[in-house]
């Protein structure tokens, strides 16, 4: 009995959470218009989050592509086709590992820098102070960092999409001697813009569920240190259950 | 700027019609099922200072949220300038919060600028000033506060003294009208403390600011402040001034007012008989 | 605020890699020439079964592409599947009694269109048909026609009769075709 009522307690408290996001997502919606009249604090959070978070997604594409060739080339070599390596490589990465990867590193890289960041602004007044100068937040310091993210993100995943392939053919090519004509060729054969489309637009749904959660949990975090520390948390975990369930549907649609 | 001009006019027309900038009547407020405020009254004399004071958790916070209307009270009236505060929308709510200016206990300065272009914020958002003009304004306003040499520095470079007079400076950038101080001593050594008050009584006599301050401090507010509200237990305690308060003859005030440990705030959190838990085997 | 000269550049760079990327995953990966640029005609087919032959698959000749499929669709009255594929009009040489078979490209690959050239001294011109077609191969055809043959000769082996060979080794053929 008691357990049914944490459930539907739970319950309740997960629909006033989706409530309060999408209210949130709402006022949020409507202030872009307004926040695109200043484009040079969309380019400082674009770097913000996007150029900032170049070096762990360039780092671990490269691994994430290295051990795929490694994976890839072993798997294959007992069915005789390791020519086709390039083929296994290129549409793992581009329709699945480039996107979650890329989302799952972002939470953890810029979700939880966005975050902590409007979670301290939370704390320390400076997001009341605004209102208080008649400065609304949302246009401000919200909708720049959530257009940033939302730019960032596509482009955070075509570049992990490319060294990830770069990675496979290192070790495909340069380290196992699969043949790199038959290599690229049979990748050409195989992958179709579709496929690369796929991709792209995963990439952008991700982006805009990783930022939004980023955000909405900065914005409404408790105004204390512990709060922000419980802002960020919930930043990673949400934003990676998220990108799974939305992976999951998206493969499915576009199957 | 816009609001300077305005002021003489609205000050002679409304001097008038009365002598209060803010009034708050029979104001009642509550959340989560606790009462904060129940039957609250008190108005805000123009162009004088006004001491907010009452022990810990009274809602002193809670009565400039509500005067700035960034909540509604669930009954009764707040009123600025004749203008009541929970009937507008957020337009007119922002405009309506042009005139003011609130310092916040710990300066809210926004970290990822330095002091100049923190000062220089409110301008930039509201007005269309060409860059040399916000220049001059910004360095005046920092000159007023003897920061002037700080512009380039950041907020975390700063004293918490030097962070809140920054902050001050910010809330004069646009010249308001009144000027709510939130626990401006709290945390600041003797001196920067002398700083702060000669600032507020600075911006009064200059100015003729309305200036609200919340805190505890008695003894400053005792030579600071021209009139006082005590509020407890969700009402006006006891008001005037603050030097002919001590002998109140309100419990809650006398023991506020001249610090006693115990009296209405008990010292004892509520529990059980000592001797019986003392000798009791087990908790 | 103003963004700064180093976050401008640093972020535009960003930007630019970005593009980099995707046009290197565009161009670099997919299928090219997915339509037949400049002049071109069209012939059809008729298959009875297309297998996975898709719109874009290549049509070739002798291992060269030569053209696209354009299109499929079902014609209801004579229950075929109709395959147009659009030629390069500088591949204007290929005789009106070809033959158009469904190949599989590697063991796991995509299905395309394989023209082997017939002897006529006419070609093909824009609105022809295919007369001759060979049809996709279905595995469980194949399983079947290999399970009969096998059969066969062994009731051939238990009679000794020879039918059952010659669909043995017909089976055979057209598995080697698979294989190409």
């Amino acid at each position: 009995m008691k357990l049914l009522r944490e459930l539907t307690g739970n319950a309740f408290d997960f629909a006033g959470t989706v409530g309060g996001v999408t209210l949130f997502l709402g006022r949020l919606l409507g202030q872009i218009p307004r926040a695109l009249l200043r484009p040079s604090l969309i380019v400082a959070q674009v770097h913000n989050t996007g150029a900032l978070s170049l070096v762990i997604i360039m780092t671990c594409a490269l691994f994430v592509g290295a051990v795929l060739g490694l994976l890839g080339y072993d798997t294959l070599l007992r069915f005789g086709s390791e020519d086709a390596l390039g083929t296994v490589g290129a549409l793992g990465l581009v329709k699945e590992l480039g996107p979650v990867v890329t989302a799952l590193l972002y939470a953890g890289r810029a979700g939880t820098a966005l975050a902590s960041e409007l979670g301290l602004m939370r704390a320390t007044d400076q997001l009341t102070a605004m209102e208080m100068m008649a400065v609304d937040p949302m246009r401000r310091v919200v909708a720049p960092r959530f257009l940033g993210g939302l730019i960032a993100m596509p482009l955070l995943t075509v570049i992990f999409i490319a060294i990830g392939i770069f990675g496979v053919q290192l070790v495909g090519v340069q380290n196992f001697g699969v043949d790199s004509a038959s290599f690229w060729s049979q990748m050409r054969a195989s992958v179709e813009l579709n496929d690369v489309a796929e991709g792209v637009i995963k990439g952008c749904v991700f982006g805009f569920a990783c930022n939004l959660i980023a955000v909405y949990e900065g914005y409404t975090a408790h105004p204390t240190a512990e709060g922000v520390g419980r802002a960020t948390t919930r930043t990673v975990v949400i934003s990676a259950v998220l990108t799974l369930m939305l992976d999951y549907m998206i493969t499915a649609v576009m199957l | 700027m816009v609001s300077a001009v305005s002021t003489p006019a609205s000050s002679a027309q409304s001097a008038a019609v009365t002598e209060s900038l803010i009034e708050i009547r029979d104001v009642h407020y509550s959340v989560g099922g606790r009462s904060i405020f129940s039957g609250l009254n008190l108005s805000i004399p123009r162009g004088r200072i006004t001491a907010l004071m009452g022990p810990s958790g009274t809602g002193k916070t809670t009565l400039l949220r509500l005067i700035t209307g960034q909540i509604k009270p669930t009954r009764g009236q707040i009123t600025f300038d004749g203008i009541d505060v929970s009937s507008l929308k957020t337009k007119e709510l922002y405009a309506l919060r042009r005139r003011m200016g609130m310092l916040f206990q710990n300066g809210a300065l926004l970290t990822d600028m330095d002091v100049f272009e923190n000062v220089a914020f409110p301008l930039r958002e509201h007005t269309d000033l060409p860059e040399p003009l916000i220049r001059n304004v910004v360095l005046t306003k920092l000159q007023a506060v003897g920061l002037r040499g700080a512009a380039r520095l950041m907020p975390s470079e700063l004293s918490g003294g030097m962070n809140r007079r920054v902050a001050l400076a910010r809330t004069m950038a646009t010249d308001p009208e009144v000027l709510i101080y939130d626990e401006p001593f709290t945390g600041l050594d003797p001196i920067s403390m002398g700083m702060i008050v000669r600032l507020v009584r600075h911006m009064n006599n200059a100015l003729g600011i309305t200036s609200i301050v919340v805190s505890h401090d008695v003894k400053e507010l005792t030579e600071l402040s021209d009139t006082s509200y005590i509020i407890a237990a969700g009402k006006v305690a006891a008001s005037g001034e603050l030097k002919d308060l001590k002998g109140h003859q309100s419990d809650i005030v006398n023991q506020f007012v001249n610090g006693l440990p115990d009296g209405p705030v008990p010292f004892h959190y509520p529990a059980a008989d000592y001797r019986q838990q003392l000798l009791a085997d087990s908790e | 605020m103003q963004a700064t000269r180093t976050v401008e550049i640093s972020t535009g760079l960003f930007v630019l890699l970005g593009f980099a990327a995707l046009f290197f995953m565009v161009t670099q990966i997919t299928n090219r020439d997915l339509t037949v640029d400049g002049a071109s005609y069209d012939v059809t087919a008729q298959f009875e079964n297309i297998g996975s032959l898709k719109p874009g698959a290549a049509v070739s000749m002798a291992g060269v592409t030569v053209g696209r499929v354009d299109s499929i669709t079902f014609d209801q009255n004579v229950y075929k599947a109709v395959v147009k594929m659009r030629i390069a009009s500088n591949f204007n040489r290929i005789p009106n009694d070809s033959d158009a078979a469904i190949m599989t490209s590697g063991l796991l690959g995509g299905q395309y269109i394989g023209i082997t050239a017939g002897g006529s001294e006419e070609f093909l011109k824009n609105g022809d048909r295919i007369e001759l077609v060979q049809d996709a191969l279905v595995l469980e055809n194949l399983i079947n026609q290999l399970v009969a043959s096998f059969m066969g000769r062994r009731d051939e082996n238990n009679s000794g009769g020879n039918s059952g060979g010659e669909s043995g080794e017909g089976a055979q053929t057209k598995t080697e075709e698979a294989k190409q």
